[in-house]
């Protein structure tokens, strides 16, 4: 090394001072530390008896759902963002023309792999409709690989379960989902986690 | 080495309890929903240890690679045969087989009256030196040979402070019968930790090196390396190596307990007189092994607790704290042991008065050592340093 550069900056270790030579602050310090871990509160989780909480589950990234808009229709619109942002490639959706005069498509068909998917959350940041989310279930299980691909009812049926404890991010935030547009003044700022007002505000769209 | 297992036990837990983790608690009775803190767990570990596959590599020395754990295990279980578990249990009238009749008391140690009982301990614990240098060289391969230097380099170099820590002791009771020493601090009511507790400090760093426990454990290392001189060993061998370990510690927890804490003393609580009776009985033999086996257990929980608490010496630290700190101090505790005891023979001086003295010595050593700081050398890169003057001294 050249010691002479004089773009190194040289740092001098602090003097030990005397009881620092002795090692006894070491020494104290070392065996308190431990002592005191040897007796803390533990923070393991002992999981089959004891649920994890979870601390925040609007930002947890466990299962998919597919959001439904407020007639009840899927809310996706088969753009293929997710898939096309999703790095393990487990997103499939067929995409074929929509019923509905609010949007050019909607999907047939839509997969996910579970298996595949690393939860990295990144069809939950493409989606420009907030239709697809994660959902704060950690627990996911099957008997076989075919059962852990989640078909678009399946998915469905996981935003029924989970949409009073979770509502959609577009709803936390109050903003306008593409059918309510022109239908009215933009609703207020709810709370993130104030689930009635947020029925109320799911209602007032219902035709 | 039952004990053995489940002191692996208590050593995951304590890991586990001071990484503020639970532990293995979930093994209990199989079949059943019981799980019993976990106790089951050392059983269900040795049977995995068991019927896991027993791999021999095809370039090892086969002899000496089978022959290394089988002495160091030997060794290490053999030194149990003079240590001593309690002190007596009240003899019964027993017919002997030759038609004799003895009621003496019964002495709680497998091989009784062995007045070289020191000199055995030493002598065996010095044959597990063997077990690490044969285990290293018969892997032939030169990861397990570099291990198998650095350990053996580390357990030769500790044995002598190791020694110089007994000496004291020895010179102070003039026996090297581990009962006659627990005795002696018995009657006087002095432990030896207390008149000499240089050489406490000295025998218990040497005793953590020679049972390679961190903060010396550069045999194994497990953080930074693969193994040391065993390697190469998988299954039973490798678990016969660990648990040799594990009995080197519990030796050294009960030769610091004989030698420098009183074996089973305690004061009042073990001695007849106190109790207004003139011999051992039951109850008293009783609080005797209970005395011993609470300070082994108090003096097992420091080593495991140690382990958590500091780091890991240096090769080069290691090797200086042998020669330059232990062994100088050792021989300062020697020549001041020596010295008391003239002073206390000679000049009637009491026991309880040379306590401070001994201890006075001791802080006296400690700072002439602290002072000097033979451990604070740096190889680190610094200014003014040349690379040519770099010392290459390991």
């Amino acid at each position: 090394m050249k010691s002479q550069d004089p773009a190194i900056r040289w740092v001098d270790e602090p003097k030990l001072g005397l009881a620092g030579k002795m090692y006894l602050p070491l020494f104290l310090q070392g065996l308190t530390v431990t002592t005191k871990h040897l007796v803390s509160p533990k923070v393991t989780v002992s999981y089959p008896d004891q649920e994890p909480q979870i601390d925040n589950p609007l930002i947890y990234r466990g299962v998919h759902r597919l959001n439904k808009d407020a007639q009840g229709r899927v809310k996706c619109v088969a753009c293929f963002l997710c898939a096309t942002a999703c790095p393990a490639h487990c997103i499939d959706i067929v995409g074929v023309e929509s019923p509905w005069p609010d949007r050019e498509k909607y999907p047939e068909s839509f997969t996910i792999d579970e298996l595949r998917c690393i939860f990295c959350g990144m069809c939950e940041e493409a989606c420009p409709v907030d239709a697809i989310e994660l959902t704060s279930l950690y627990n996911l299980t099957g008997r076989s690989r075919e059962e852990m691909v989640f078909d678009k009812e399946k998915l469905l049926s996981v935003y029924e379960a989970t949409k009073d404890a979770e509502p959609m991010a577009s709803v936390r935030h109050g903003l306008p989902t593409p059918s309510s547009e022109g239908t009215g003044a933009p609703q207020s700022a709810a709370p993130p986690q104030a689930s009635p007002v947020l029925q109320g505000d799911v209602h007032t769209h219902s035709h | 080495m039952t004990a053995a297992a489940y002191f692996v036990l208590l050593e995951r837990w304590i890991a586990a309890w001071v990484q503020d983790r639970r532990g293995p608690n979930r093994v209990g009775i199989p079949l059943t929903k019981v799980r019993l803190f976990g106790l089951g767990q050392p059983l269900a570990d040795g049977l995995k240890f068991i019927f896991k596959e027993e791999f021999t590599p095809a370039h090892v020395n086969r002899g000496l690679f089978v022959l290394a754990p089988i002495a160091i295990l030997a060794a290490a279980l053999a030194v149990f045969a003079v240590i001593p578990f309690g002190s007596v249990i009240p003899g019964e009238t027993i017919r002997g087989w030759l038609g004799e009749e003895s009621d003496r008391p019964i002495e709680l140690i497998a091989a009784p009256g062995v007045n070289v009982a020191l000199l055995y301990v030493f002598a065996l614990s010095s044959i597990g030196v063997y077990g690490v240098i044969l285990g290293g060289w018969a892997s032939n391969n030169k990861y397990s040979f570099l291990g198998m230097l650095r350990s053996s380099a580390q357990l030769i170099a500790y044995e002598i402070p190791l020694g110089l820590g007994i000496l004291g002791v020895v010179a102070a009771t003039g026996s090297l019968e581990l009962d006659v020493i627990i005795e002696q601090q018995a009657q006087t009511g002095v432990w030896f930790a207390f008149a000499q507790p240089l050489g406490l400090i000295v025998f218990v760093v040497a005793a953590f090196a020679e049972a390679a426990r961190l903060p010396f454990d550069l045999p194994e290392a497990e953080q930074e390396l693969i193994g040391g001189y065993h390697t190469e060993y998988a299954g039973m061998k490798l678990l016969l190596f660990l648990v040799a370990e594990f009995l080197h510690m519990i030796t050294a927890a009960f030769l610091i307990v004989i030698l420098f804490a009183g074996g089973w003393h305690f004061w009042g609580l073990t001695d007849p007189g106190f109790w207004g009776v003139s011999e051992v009985n039951w109850p008293i033999a009783l609080a005797r092994i209970a005395v011993l086996m609470t300070k082994i257990f108090l003096v097992i929980l420091f080593f495991m607790m140690v382990r958590w608490s500091w780091p890991r010496f240096r090769f080069d630290q290691l090797m200086n704290l042998a020669w330059k700190v232990m062994l100088p101090l050792g021989m300062v505790n020697l020549v001041a042991v020596a010295v008391f005891e003239e002073l206390r023979k000679s000049f009637e001086v009491s026991d309880w008065l040379l306590v401070p003295m001994a201890w006075a010595v001791c802080l006296a050593g400690w700072l002439a050592v602290a002072y000097a700081a033979p451990l604070t050398s740096d190889n680190r890169p610094r200014r003014g340093l040349q690379p040519y003057r770099v010392d290459t001294q390991i």
